[in-house]
């Protein structure tokens, strides 16, 4: 996995693939058997101890002492990092909790823990900020405010790495992603190269006006395919060859005036590379992966 | 140094901290004000109360005694040597069991420096176990971890931090100790025959004292730090408390001959006293001058010291070992 400087990086995987026990790794939390990391440019864990000023970091589910304040809680971790304690007021401020700042964390919702637990990673105005599900926990205002502040940390020069469930938001606000699936990679890149290269393997048809849809829909079921009947065109699923759709059509006299693919999102790549999509009537361990048996896709 | 710093601050920020050094303070206050409204000093006005207090009880005594022959005799005509008691004595009757009590520095200050001893080691034990502890069980010890990676210097300034504050809290409540059992013993009892081989002795075991209280600190840091919750360290405390009253109980039955070497608050008496005597009961060895004498063993504070020294070591080792390899989860 590489994280360009400057980009916002989506960290996905289904539960139980790797995700935080690679972030927990990256961060000297646990202890490699193998491999190599580099943060900044350096080998980490050995050098971690000269980046980690440089390194804010949130994993997993925030967690503080809850009887101290959000401001004592942060004002030590300044002290504790040589942090200027003048700091604390703006990154509270920046969350969303000034005006709670003086309250015991105890009193803290998981939305407000979730804020402190990003305040307390951008106290020392890091270069790479690496979360953990930031977005658990927070309100729909809240999901859109961490988006924002994503995007304006990562426009002032800050690298993102974040791991996040919510794949839409993934989709809105990083560059790239990487995708995990049993602790291996199954997918990098840009988000606009990994959608592109994991079509849905759908197509929407459309045909002349006046021909028996049905008709049409079964020609094609009896050739294989996976016919979705719409009111006024169907979809075929597992059309990796869209042109053999066209020629079991032809072949009948029947001519298809629109064969449009039907675009994958980013929730729908990820569900055909981990193979956690669900099946109707089985339920999915948390550790099964069974990628699709129609992964080649019909036609081929 | 801004770790060290922080580590202060979250030390003196705990409510936990601020209670327990209160309750210490409370109990040594309450020790001190009870010494001095319980004793006096003794002057002439006090041994002649003492000595007419002592006259009073064995002129009652000889009263009583006569009567008692009377009656005897009553009852028992013919038989007078049923009735032959001996008469009380004046021996018997020593005024000085009628004086005031009275404080005297140089035999009972050193039972007070152990008393502020166990409270202040007691106190390290608790402080020390939920410092540490806490961190872990809340994860404020893996966002510590996030912020400074070197994981054994951040348990070691957290233990230092603990350490240099308990000693530097001893040193501070030894001198005004020292000052406030002077003061009572100047105005309520006595300073006599203290030399400068007293003080000397009062100071080594005053030093004994703090190394208690910095063993019980680091061993209740050490222990809430291994099983990563203040729990640990408590649950130890108690288990170890069990065992000795098992092993005490199996000592006994086993037949060995001094089973109370065996429970550690004796190694911590001997450790403060400089010793401490065990007595098998059920030997005998006979001498003209005194009869039977039972077997001994001391048990001395070199071998006590050693020993907390060893098991200090093991367990902050153990913690240390474990905070390196032990994944942070």
């Amino acid at each position: 996995m590489i994280v360009e400087a400057g980009q916002v990086h989506g960290f996905l995987g289904p539960n139980g693939s790797g995700k935080t026990t690679t972030l927990r790794t990256l961060l000297g939390l646990i202890e490699p058997n193998g491999g190599r990391m580099a943060i900044l440019g350096k080998e980490v864990p050995h050098h971690l101890p000269e980046v980690a000023g440089q390194v804010g970091a949130i994993v997993e589910s925030p967690q503080f002492f809850p009887h101290f304040t959000a401001e004592l809680t942060l004002s030590l971790l300044a002290d504790a990092g040589g942090v200027n304690r003048a700091r604390v007021p703006a990154v509270l401020d920046l969350v969303g909790l000034r005006d709670r700042a003086k309250e015991r964390v105890k009193t803290y919702s998981l939305g407000m823990k979730q804020r402190l637990a990003v305040a307390s990673a951008l106290l020392k105005e890091p270069k790479l900020l690496i979360l953990d599900e930031p977005a658990n926990g927070l309100d729909p205002g809240g999901i859109r405010e961490m988006r924002t502040l994503m995007r304006d940390l990562s426009d002032s020069g800050m690298t993102v790495l974040l791991s996040s469930h919510i794949l839409g938001e993934i989709q809105l606000i990083c560059d790239s992603v990487t995708i995990i699936s049993a602790g291996r990679r199954v997918t990098s890149g840009s988000v606009a190269e990994v959608l592109a290269s994991h079509r849905s393997g759908m197509v929407r048809v459309r045909l002349e006006t006046g021909v028996d849809l049905l008709d049409a829909a079964n020609a094609l079921r009896e050739a294989g395919a996976q016919v979705t009947l719409e009111n006024d065109h169907f979809t075929v699923a597992n059309a990796s060859n869209p042109a053999l759709i066209t020629r079991v059509l032809a072949q009948r006299g029947v001519y298809v005036s629109e064969l449009t693919p039907v675009s994958a999102d980013l929730e729908d790549v990820f569900l055909e590379l981990t193979g956690t999509a669900p099946v109707a009537g089985q339920n999915r361990q948390v550790d099964e992966s069974a990628i699709s048996g129609a992964k080649n896709g019909w036609g081929q | 140094m801004s770790l060290a710093r922080a580590e202060t601050r979250r030390l003196f920020r705990r409510r936990f901290t601020s209670v327990i050094l209160i309750s210490v303070l409370l109990i040594l206050a309450a020790t001190a004000v009870g010494s001095f409204f319980s004793t006096e000093k003794v002057g002439e006005t006090q041994i002649a109360a003492a000595k007419a207090e002592a006259e009073a009880n064995y002129q009652e005594a000889v009263k009583t005694v006569a009567a008692d022959k009377q009656r005897c005799l009553t009852e028992n005509p013919g038989n007078a040597a049923a009735c032959d008691w001996p008469d009380p004595s004046p021996s018997d009757y020593d005024y000085t069991w009628y004086m005031p009590e009275t404080f005297n520095l140089r035999a009972e200050y050193p039972t007070m420096i152990t008393l502020l001893a166990v409270v202040l080691a007691g106190a390290a034990f608790l402080i020390g176990a939920s410092f540490v502890g806490s961190e872990w069980n809340s994860g404020g010890m893996m966002n510590l971890l996030l912020w400074r990676p070197r994981r054994l210097q951040v348990l070691g300034t957290k233990l230092a931090v603990l350490l240099g504050w308990f000693t530097g809290l001893t040193l501070l409540l030894g001198a005004l100790w020292t000052g406030i059992f002077t003061f009572i013993a100047t105005s309520r009892g006595t300073t006599e025959k203290m030399t400068g081989g007293v003080w000397q002795s009062f100071g080594l075991t005053g030093l004994r004292g703090l190394a208690l209280v910095v063993v019980a600190g680091a061993v209740g840091f050490a222990m809430a730090s291994l099983g990563r919750h203040t729990g640990m360290a408590l649950g130890a405390l108690v288990g170890l408390g069990a065992l000795q009253i098992g092993v005490y109980i199996m000592a006994q039955l086993a037949g060995a001959k001094y089973p109370e070497a065996w429970l550690a608050p004796m190694w911590a008496y001997a450790w403060m006293f400089k010793e401490f005597e065990v007595f098998d009961y059920n030997s005998c060895n006979f001498s003209a001058d005194s009869g039977c004498e039972p077997d001994k063993f001391v048990l001395t504070w070199q071998v006590t010291g050693v020993s907390l020294a060893v098991v200090t070591v093991l367990i902050v080792g153990a913690s240390l070992w474990a905070m390196r390899r032990r994944d942070i989860t």
